[in-house]
C-alpha cells in the first residue's frame, strides 16, 4: 500500500466519527520506481490531505516534504517539490505493518503490501 | 442445477488459493475479463485529456480488470474479499495497491477523492447472505452508499454484472438508485445468450457536459439531460455491438413493425406460392425482451 492510497483511506467501523488518518505502524517499507507524471500530481493535490500525507511518509521514514500544505502555485513552478510529492505518493510502499484507527486504536494488519480491511461481525 | 459459482460458496471460500490460480491461468477467462475491463472503461467516459486519474477496481480479484485500467494509464486501488485472489495479484506484479475488504461492509474512504471506479463480475455476489447476519439488501446499501460518498461529483461507477435473475438485478439497481446514483443498464449483444453482457452505468451527483456528449451508445441512448428525478433514473438502454446505429434505434424503442405489416407481407409471400405458416393471435405479437 502506498501513501495515495492511505490518505483516502480510513476506518469504517461503525460508529466511528473520527477514522483518518489511520497511523501507520511500519514493518517493512520498500520503494519501487513509478513514471514521473506532474499532470497527475496537480490533479491529485486538492484532494491530498496534507498534514496526513507527511506524518504518514515520515512514519515510512521519508521526512522531506514541507510540513504546512505549500500554495497551489508550486505546482507549477517547484519541480523538486514534485519530484518528492511523486515520491511520497506513488514510490513508498508498506510491505509489512499495520494500519491503526486513531478513535479506537483497531489494528489492521498490513501483509505482503495488502491492508486487511475486513471488519468483525460486531463492527459493522 | 444451476453451476454459479455464487450459490456453491461464500467469494472468500470459493476463490480459494487452487480456484485462484485456475481462474488466472486460463486464457479464456483473462480475454474475457480484459473485454469487460475495456468496454466498462470505456462507459467510465474520462475526460480525454490524457491526464491519469486515480480510480477504483471492486471485487479485483487477481488484478485482470486492474491491468486493463494500468494499460489505459490510470493508477487504481483494488479491493477484494478473497485473500488468495489478492494473492495471485500482488505475484503478477500489479501496479494498483491492494486492499483485503468486503465490499458488503461499506468501503471506508474519504469523501469525493476518487475520479471513477469499475467492478467486473463482482457485484452479483452481494445478493447471496453467506453468513446468518447478512441481508443482501442492506449490504448493497452500504456498498452504494459508501461508493457515492468517495466519489467525486459528476463521476461515474461501471459495473459489469451477472445477475442470476431479474429481482437480482432489480435489487441491486434499486438500491445504486437509492444511494443517489442516476444511470441505468446497458446491454451488449442483447440477442446472444453466450455474449449477452450488462453494465451498469452510475453517474454520481450533477452530469458533468464532457460527459453527456460522450461518444458511447449511453450518451446517445440515454441521454441523462436536465435533472435525475428517480422515476427518470431507471432506464435500461440496449445496446448491439455489432449491428449497425440505426437499426438499433429502431430495435431498442420496440416498436416493431406491427401486426398488420406481418399480416400484409405474409399475404404477399402466400400469393407467390410460398409456404406460409397460418395465422394466429401470435402472429406479430411483440415478444418479451428476454430477461
Ligand atoms: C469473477 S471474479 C472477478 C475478478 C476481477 N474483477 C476480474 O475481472 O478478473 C469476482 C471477484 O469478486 C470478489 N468478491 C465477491 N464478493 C465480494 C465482496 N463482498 N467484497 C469484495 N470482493 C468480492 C471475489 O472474491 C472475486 O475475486
Amino acid at each position: 500500500m502506498r501513501l495515495i492510497t492511505h490518505n483516502m483511506l480510513s476506518c469504517n467501523i461503525k460508529g466511528v466519527a473520527n477514522g483518518f488518518p489511520l497511523l501507520i505502524e511500519a514493518g517493512k517499507v520498500i520503494e519501487k520506481e513509478v513514471d514521473f507524471n506532474p499532470d497527475f500530481l496537480r490533479h491529485m493535490f486538492a484532494k491530498i490531505e496534507w498534514k496526513a500525507l507527511v506524518e504518514g511518509a515520515r512514519s515510512m521514514g521519508y521526512a522531506e516534504l514541507p510540513e504546512d500544505s505549500p500554495d497551489a502555485t508550486v505546482l507549477d513552478s517547484d519541480e523538486s517539490f514534485l519530484k518528492k510529492l511523486h515520491h511520497a505518493l506513488l514510490e513508498l510502499h508498506l510491505e509489512e505493518g499495520a494500519l491503526v484507527c486513531p478513535e479506537t486504536g483497531r489494528k489492521f494488519p498490513v501483509n505482503k503490501g495488502i491492508p486487511n480491511m475486513l471488519l468483525h461481525e460486531d463492527e459493522v | 442445477m444451476s453451476n454459479r459459482p455464487e450459490i456453491q460458496a461464500p467469494p472468500e471460500i470459493f476463490y480459494d488459493d487452487a480456484e485462484a490460480r485456475k481462474y488466472t491461468s486460463s486464457s479464456r477467462i483473462v480475454e474475457i475479463q480484459a473485454q469487460l475491463s475495456e468496454r466498462a472503461l470505456e462507459l467510465l467516459a474520462l475526460p480525454e485529456d490524457g491526464v491519469p486519474r486515480f480510480l477504483l477496481d471492486i471485487g479485483c480479484g487477481s488484478g485482470l480488470s486492474g491491468e486493463t485500467i494500468s494499460e489505459n494509464g490510470h493508477h487504481w486501488i483494488g479491493l477484494d474479499i478473497s485473500a488468495s485472489m489478492l494473492n495471485v495479484a500482488v505475484e503478477r506484479e500489479v501496479e494498483g495497491d491492494l486492499l483485503l475488504g468486503d465490499m458488503g461492509q461499506g468501503l471506508g474512504l474519504r469523501s469525493g477523492v476518487i475520479d471513477g471506479a469499475i467492478s467486473i463480475s463482482a457485484v452479483q455476489w452481494l445478493c447471496n447472505a453467506d453468513k446468518s447476519s447478512h441481508e443482501p439488501r442492506l449490504r448493497l446499501k452500504a456498498f452504494f452508499g459508501s461508493l457515492y460518498r468517495c466519489l467525486s461529483r459528476g463521476a461515474r461507477a461501471v459495473f459489469q454484472v451477472y445477475p442470476e435473475n431479474l429481482a437480482q438485478r432489480e435489487l441491486i439497481l434499486r438500491q445504486a438508485l437509492q444511494a443517489g446514483f442516476g444511470g441505468g443498464l446497458v446491454v451488449d449483444y442483447p440477442h446472444s445468450t453466450k455474449k449477452r453482457k450488462e453494465f451498469l452505468v452510475l453517474t454520481c451527483g450533477p452530469v458533468q457536459t464532457s460527459i453527456q456528449t460522450s461518444k458511447d451508445e449511453f450518451g446517445e441512448s440515454c441521454s441523462e439531460d436536465d435533472n435525475s428525478e428517480d422515476e427518470e433514473n431507471g432506464m435500461v438502454c440496449v445496446s448491439d455491438r455489432n449491428r449497425p446505429k440505426k437499426k438499433q434505434r429502431t430495435n431498442k424503442k420496440g416498436k416493431g413493425k406491427g401486426k398488420e405489416w406481418v399480416l400484409k407481407k405474409k399475404e404477399q409471400s402466400r400469393r407467390k406460392g410460398n409456404d406460409v405458416p397460418a395465422d394466429s393471435k401470435y402472429t406479430g405479437r411483440k415478444r418479451k425482451s428476454r430477461f
